[in-house]
């Protein structure tokens, strides 16, 4: 270890070249469906030809109010995103203060984690009713497990040595919490957060679509049922774009709140 | 061994035993010290001789043991304000900037904000880290990180400086001008320091006394007076009177450093891990 400042990373031409050729590859396997499709070697019919899928995007837009489906959606999604916050990090902490409770239940947790909670659906319904509270808590269910999981990750990880700065300043329980715990965790939280957002985007969409109530799900199911492939593969497409952004979002808002990285 | 009403710090009959699986260990046996104020100690003793066990001690981290510490003649049972304590690990927080790393114990106290970030900004010049002040420990190199730890340890300004082998992690340069940074303080502040180490060099350049302890159970055996003249720097390690104290100080140490070596490799032999 030596005794100088480390040098800041500067961006470089050669960072571009992933996203360069990422791109190409998108547009080449577009170029190459809509061959196929053309040249009659994939059924058009199963598949419609991306030219089609590009100009149905007019139609869902205007037609199907997609931004109004996508707007229900992303209430449903920052609804979730709030339980989760508040109650899967909190139960997160409390899981973690009382180390029997951690014991006794981490291990479920973790197998909850893993089971696909999406068949649970019926059971929302007969709850909740066919609405879009059905909808946020099969989301806010979904990622339940993982903030939970990595709340406690991330505070039981806190290194030692910093709690024991805490307590050479004679800090409270409470003030030990706040002033080392919690930010020291924060990171890994964060984490917890977004893999609990998007297995609640996930599970959202999916929901709307199995019961056709709300948003971009729904209007999935709607267009598949009117057997409207290229506005169907359309929707589906913007779905996959909406989850693009709501990722590179998630990732830009980890930075700004972890200044520090 | 009574009280002491000059020293500052008094270590009275400390003895430390841990229950393994197997039986007691005793980790520190019987050790007593006292330390004058502005003094600069050093323990110094072989990996497992209990040099952290006391640090956790004095530091008030520790408090099943047997004996007393004292501060200014009251017993402390626990984590003090008048002891600063420095870590071996790196012990910066890393989502704090270099000035709110150093204003943290301000903070704690209650200071105004304006008012504790210019008491933070005097430690990390004191430390020799101006212009850094906006950094994030991330951005910083090891040594720069232990200068931040210390300038936060002093800013809360302890009466006591308590380091546990800081500079254990870096180079011998970056070391040996740490050193010269941290004995300049501790002359500018007149701060009364305890120093564990495992380190020779660092322990005779520093200190006024070196407190030699033995291999587990962690016991006095000598108590080294290191009279070279100061203010010092490490341009000392040089000279002859240097060398002569470096070369005791090993005699003493040798043995106790075989003793260590011969009961680790005794024990990987038995157990397959070291003790």
């Amino acid at each position: 270890m030596t005794d100088a400042a480390l040098p800041t990373a500067r961006p470089s031409r050669a960072s571009l070249s992933p996203r360069l050729v990422g791109f190409a590859t998108v547009i080449g396997a577009l170029l190459a469906a809509e061959g196929l499709v053309q040249l009659g070697f994939v059924n058009r019919f199963i598949v419609p030809p991306p030219s089609e899928v590009i100009d149905a995007f007019r139609r869902i837009v205007t037609e199907e109010h997609v931004f109004r489906r996508f707007l229900a959606t992303a209430a449903e999604c920052l609804v979730a995103g709030v339980l989760l916050t508040v109650i899967g990090v909190g139960a997160g902490v409390l899981i973690n203060r009382f180390k029997l409770l951690q014991q006794a239940i981490e291990t479920w947790v973790a197998s909850v984690a893993a089971a696909p909670l999406v068949i649970m659906y019926p059971l929302f319904l007969v709850v909740f009713g066919r609405n879009a509270l059905t909808i946020v808590m099969m989301g806010f269910i979904s990622g339940l497990p993982p903030t939970i999981l990595k709340t406690i990750e991330g505070i039981s990880g806190t290194r030692q040595v910093l709690v024991n700065v805490g307590k050479s300043f004679n800090l409270s329980a409470t003030q030990q919490f706040w002033k080392i715990l919690f930010p020291a965790a924060l990171p890994t939280i964060f984490v917890g957060v977004r893999l609990g957002l998007i297995f609640a985007l996930i599970n959202i969409v999916g929901t709307e679509f199995l019961i056709n109530y709300g948003g971009l799900g729904a209007l999935i199911t709607d267009l598949a049922e009117r057997y409207d492939l290229a506005g169907t593969y359309a929707a589906i497409c913007f779905v996959i774009l909406v989850s693009v952004v709501f990722f590179l979002a998630l990732e830009q808002a980890e930075k700004w709140l972890r200044p520090a990285d | 061994m009574a009280v002491d009403t000059d020293a500052i710090l008094v270590a009275d009959n400390i003895t430390v035993r841990f229950d393994t699986a197997e039986s007691a260990l005793t980790a520190v046996d019987d050790i007593s010290f006292k330390v004058q104020p502005g003094e600069f100690l050093s323990l110094i003793g072989p990996s497992g001789c209990g040099k952290s066990t006391l640090f956790n001690v004095i530091g008030g981290l520790l408090t099943q043991h047997d004996g007393i510490v004292t501060v200014d003649g009251k017993t402390i049972a626990g984590p003090h304000r008048s002891i600063g304590m420095v870590f071996q690990e790196e012990s910066t927080f890393p989502w704090r900037t270099v000035t709110d790393n150093v204003a943290f114990p301000l903070e704690l106290v209650g200071m105004p904000r304006d008012k504790r970030i210019e008491r933070a900004r005097h430690f990390i010049s004191l430390v020799g880290l101006d212009g850094f002040e906006s950094r994030y420990p991330g951005e910083l190199s090891g040594g720069m990180r232990q200068r931040v730890s210390l300038a936060r340890t002093l800013a809360s300004e302890p009466k006591i400086l308590l380091m546990d082998e800081p500079f254990a992690a870096l180079d011998e340069q970056t070391r040996l001008l740490l050193g010269d940074k941290v004995l300049q303080i501790q002359q500018q502040l007149k701060q009364t320091t305890l120093l564990i180490t495992h380190n020779i060099t660092e322990a005779v350049q520093m200190s006024d006394r070196i407190l030699v302890m033995t291999y587990r159970p962690g016991k006095v055996k000598r108590i080294v007076d290191i009279d070279l003249p100061r203010p010092r720097s490490s341009e000392i390690v040089t000279s002859e009177a240097f060398g002569r104290y470096v070369a005791q100080i090993w005699n003493d140490l040798r043995e106790e450093a075989s003793r260590g070596m011969r009961d680790e490799e005794s024990h990987a032999l038995h157990h397959g891990a070291a003790p």
